[in-house]
């Protein structure tokens, strides 16, 4: 288990850097925070554990003994963002997704950037995640991938980097909604005091923006659905919130057929037609008749209304080919060959094990790298060198060999830190961001967030599944 | 507008919040039996598993009709699907599946009555705890019930919610009767033994009616009377012709909203064109046995019909 070492790297922290002390973005909040009783902050703590399993088990639908698995541990510390530097990240983040979306379109269509020689073809061509159902087929409005939460690491104080683009299906959302909600709760008396831009119109504009991504068919009003793989599905909680949130139905592939055309609703009053499919099941589940035959999570036939284009899926299938992992090193010359001009946001330098020389430089840097599986996700699959024993360097060094195309390696990078409160007062923690765009006939992204915080002192991984808690993101309103 | 896989949903977290509570119930009345009469407790205890629907099951597992053994299957054996512990199980699973549609509320007491029970009934219950654990069951579903009336706004989910409910508890409470109709028959010795007393007590406790049963008749308990007050009368929450009231008021609710009548409604409505009809004596005259295992057929019918009619699946 990786997440079990830690490594002891000098990292930037956005509260209190050692060089420079307090940042202004945090000011108010160190006021306010130096005018607290530490045993009152002591038992807000608890409150937040006990408000956040109410809330929490409200909409997270679990009980006591699987809510210890499902839930999420939550710092009351927020993480402070200017909005000056949120405006900065935005125009990377926007200019990001542009070009995911015209790369996408591309890749199904003439595939330029491949001609163009700027993207190996097999790099395509072999690819899972490409999806030759999807050649030719244009999505209504042209927008393929809908809903993008953006991972983003900070090294130093102007130095952003994407680690992924979540443009299949990313999840977390509810917890930036339940953070805020819970911090609010908490700590009225705080917001009162510092300008902090709402994120709770997420679920209405989610709405919005599906609807307008209609396909031409839909007449009137667009009905819409959130398609969810059941409620054993570990994101469930999720699912259910958003679809009561947004004030639409939560279907399962159970209640869908194909009637006339169109995907169908079964209603109490017979089958209702969908005009906006809002799936959280991946592209293999979606059409047993097209892809994996024995998946009942989808809807058979689905994937003909969609070529006919009587519905919209957003997001749309066969985006995964723009967030893999070995595209994901491209990124930088995606963006340029499709917005013209250079990233705003940069990529991590990353080392792709398939070429020789890269792999000779990895295997021989091993114990200073992160190597991740191009397919893997979560956290799980990687080795972070500086933390691994010799021995588990030496066989992860083996899978390495047998399989060079499997993997990217990257530097290990000391990703900032934000302090959270502990029983010994403010301690450093690695966090990274999440923060969630929404494409339709405009590009939006909501003020703030997911940060994710690796709760075990001096470790660099964030995933909820390997330890990680989560904060409120404050964007100022300055 | 409504899927018809979340009024299934509805239909049957009803179904089995209210068999949850049924079951407590006839183990309660089984208890007292056993209390108050020495001789052929087991045979009492056969009556109660019978109501429950679970003889059979039950009779592949055990030999000996004792309480232990009745009260460890009917409240806490997850094996036995109608069991008190299954029945919450179930329920929450399905307001899980329709969590949307329900209350914070609602939803929250679901999930405690089902954490609460997981725990009480985690370990075989003590012979001297089991009036606790009667109790809390009761209690937990009364929470439920409170809830869901106190806060579920009156549309198509409360109706679907609503069928779920009286159809199991016309159900329970027509089993109850057959199981004991013949203690119910006049007969040469009428007047009442202590034995009769005792019998047509347990039948009143095991819809918890042994006390208001006294305020509306007299103090001693008449064959008759019982049977009025439990298919006749309209007042009385368990009874038959109560639980059709509010079938037909709902299903009438959704035929107004849908603009449209199925096959349930006249189902529904022959049902309650029988219970108005005639006296209890008219029912003793045709049979009461006959009348019972009638209504229990057609009241399952009912509940397909609905199925059906409101595409549940």
């Amino acid at each position: 288990m990786v997440s079990e070492g830690s490594t002891r790297l000098a990292a930037f922290d956005e509260m209190l850097p050692e060089v420079s002390g307090l940042r202004r973005p945090y000011e108010a909040y160190d006021r306010w925070l130096k005018e607290q009783d530490p045993a009152r902050l002591t038992q807000k703590m608890q409150d937040a554990e006990r408000v956040f399993r109410k809330t929490g088990i409200t909409f997270a639908v679990y009980g006591e003994q699987e809510a210890s698995e499902r839930l999420i541990p939550f710092d009351i510390v927020p993480r402070i963002l200017s909005g000056q530097e949120w405006r900065r990240l935005t125009q990377g983040i926007e200019q990001r997704v542009q070009a995911l979306n015209a790369f996408l379109d591309d890749i199904y269509h003439r595939q330029e950037i491949l001609r163009a020689g700027r993207v190996p073809r097999e790099l395509i061509a072999k690819n899972e995640a490409f999806l030759p159902e999807m050649i030719g087929v244009r999505p209504p409005a042209g927008v393929y991938t809908h809903i993008i939460g953006v991972d983003i690491v900070r090294i130093l104080e102007n130095e952003f980097y994407v680690l992924e683009d979540n443009a299949r299906t990313p999840s977390g959302v509810s917890y930036m909604l339940e953070n805020r909600e819970t911090m609010m709760q908490l700590f009225p008396e705080l917001f009162q005091k510092i300008k902090v831009r709402p994120v709770e119109n997420y679920p209405q504009l989610l709405r919005q923006s599906l609807a307008a991504v209609r396909p031409q068919s839909a007449k009137g009003a667009p009905t819409i659905a959130v398609l969810t793989p059941g409620s054993y599905n570990s994101a469930y909680f999720e699912h259910a919130f958003l679809a009561d949130q947004m004030g639409v139905q939560l279907v399962e592939g159970q209640d869908l057929r194909v009637v006339d055309g169109h995907v169908a609703m079964r209603t109490t009053e017979g089958y209702k037609q969908i005009d906006v499919l809002y799936r959280r099941v991946d592209d293999n589940f979606l059409d047993p008749l097209t892809f994996r035959p024995d998946s009942a999570l989808g809807v058979p036939g689905i994937m003909d209304v969609y070529r006919a284009g009587n519905i919209t899926i957003a997001n749309a299938p066969g985006t995964g080919i723009a967030d893999d992992k070995a595209i994901y090193s491209y990124m930088p010359e995606i963006v340029e060959f499709y917005t013209g001009r250079k990233a705003i946001l940069g990529n991590i330098p990353t080392w792709r094990c398939s070429e020789p020389d890269s792999l000779k430089y990895v295997l021989e840097h091993i114990g200073e790298l992160v190597i991740k599986e191009v397919h893997g996700s979560g956290g799980y699959g990687m080795l972070v060198g500086p933390a691994a024993t010799k021995k588990e360097c030496q066989e992860f060094a083996k899978k390495l060999q047998a399989k060079p195309s499997n993997y990217i390696a990257q530097p290990t990078l000391a990703l900032s830190t934000c302090p959270i409160l502990t029983e010994k007062g403010l301690s450093p923690r690695h966090v990274d961001l999440r923060p969630y765009v929404l494409v339709s006939d405009r590009i939006q992204i909501v003020p703030g967030g997911l940060t994710r915080v690796a709760l075990k002192e001096g470790s660099l991984v964030v995933n909820s599944s390997q330890g990680g808690g989560t904060k409120d993101t404050w964007v100022l309103d300055d | 507008m409504l899927l018809g896989r979340t009024a299934n949903g509805l239909y049957w977290m009803n179904r089995y919040i209210e068999r949850a509570e049924n079951m407590a119930r006839l183990v309660d009345a089984g208890l007292r039996m056993a209390l108050t009469r020495t001789q052929d407790a087991s045979e009492e205890w056969n009556s109660v598993l019978l109501s429950a629907g679970s003889d059979i099951a039950f009779s592949q597992k055990y030999q000996d009709y004792t309480a232990a053994n009745v009260s460890d299957f009917l409240l806490r054996d997850t094996s036995n699907p109608s069991s008190t512990m299954s029945s919450i199980e179930t329920a929450r699973n399905n307001a899980r599946m329709v969590r949307t549609a329900l209350t914070r509320e609602t939803w929250e007491s679901i999930n405690e009555a089902w954490m609460s029970l997981k725990r009480m009934l985690a370990r075989p219950i003590d012979e001297r705890d089991l009036p606790t654990v009667l109790d809390a069951i009761k209690r937990e579903t009364a929470l439920i019930r409170g809830s869901f009336y106190g806060t579920m706004l009156r549309n198509e989910i409360f109706d679907f919610s609503q069928l779920g409910t009286y159809v199991e508890r016309a159900d329970n409470t027509a089993r109850i009767l057959d199981v004991k109709y013949y203690v119910l028959l006049p007969s040469l010795s009428w007047v009442g033994s202590t034995l009769d007393n005792y019998q047509w007590e347990s039948i009143l406790r095991s819809v918890s009616a042994h006390r208001s049963y006294r305020w509306v008749y007299e103090a001693d308990y008449k064959p008759t009377n019982i049977a009025d007050y439990l298919i006749l009368n309209v007042r009385m929450p368990r009874s038959l012709t109560f639980c059709y009231r509010f079938l037909g008021e709902h299903l009438k609710f959704l035929a107004d909203d849908y603009g449209e009548r199925h096959a349930c409604h006249a189902t529904a409505e022959k049902i309650q064109a029988l219970l108005k009809r005639g006296s209890i004596k008219d029912i003793f005259d045709h049979g009461l046995h006959e009348f019972l295992a009638e209504f229990i057929r057609d009241n399952t019918r009912l509940g397909d019909e609905i199925a059906q009619d409101y595409r549940f699946y």
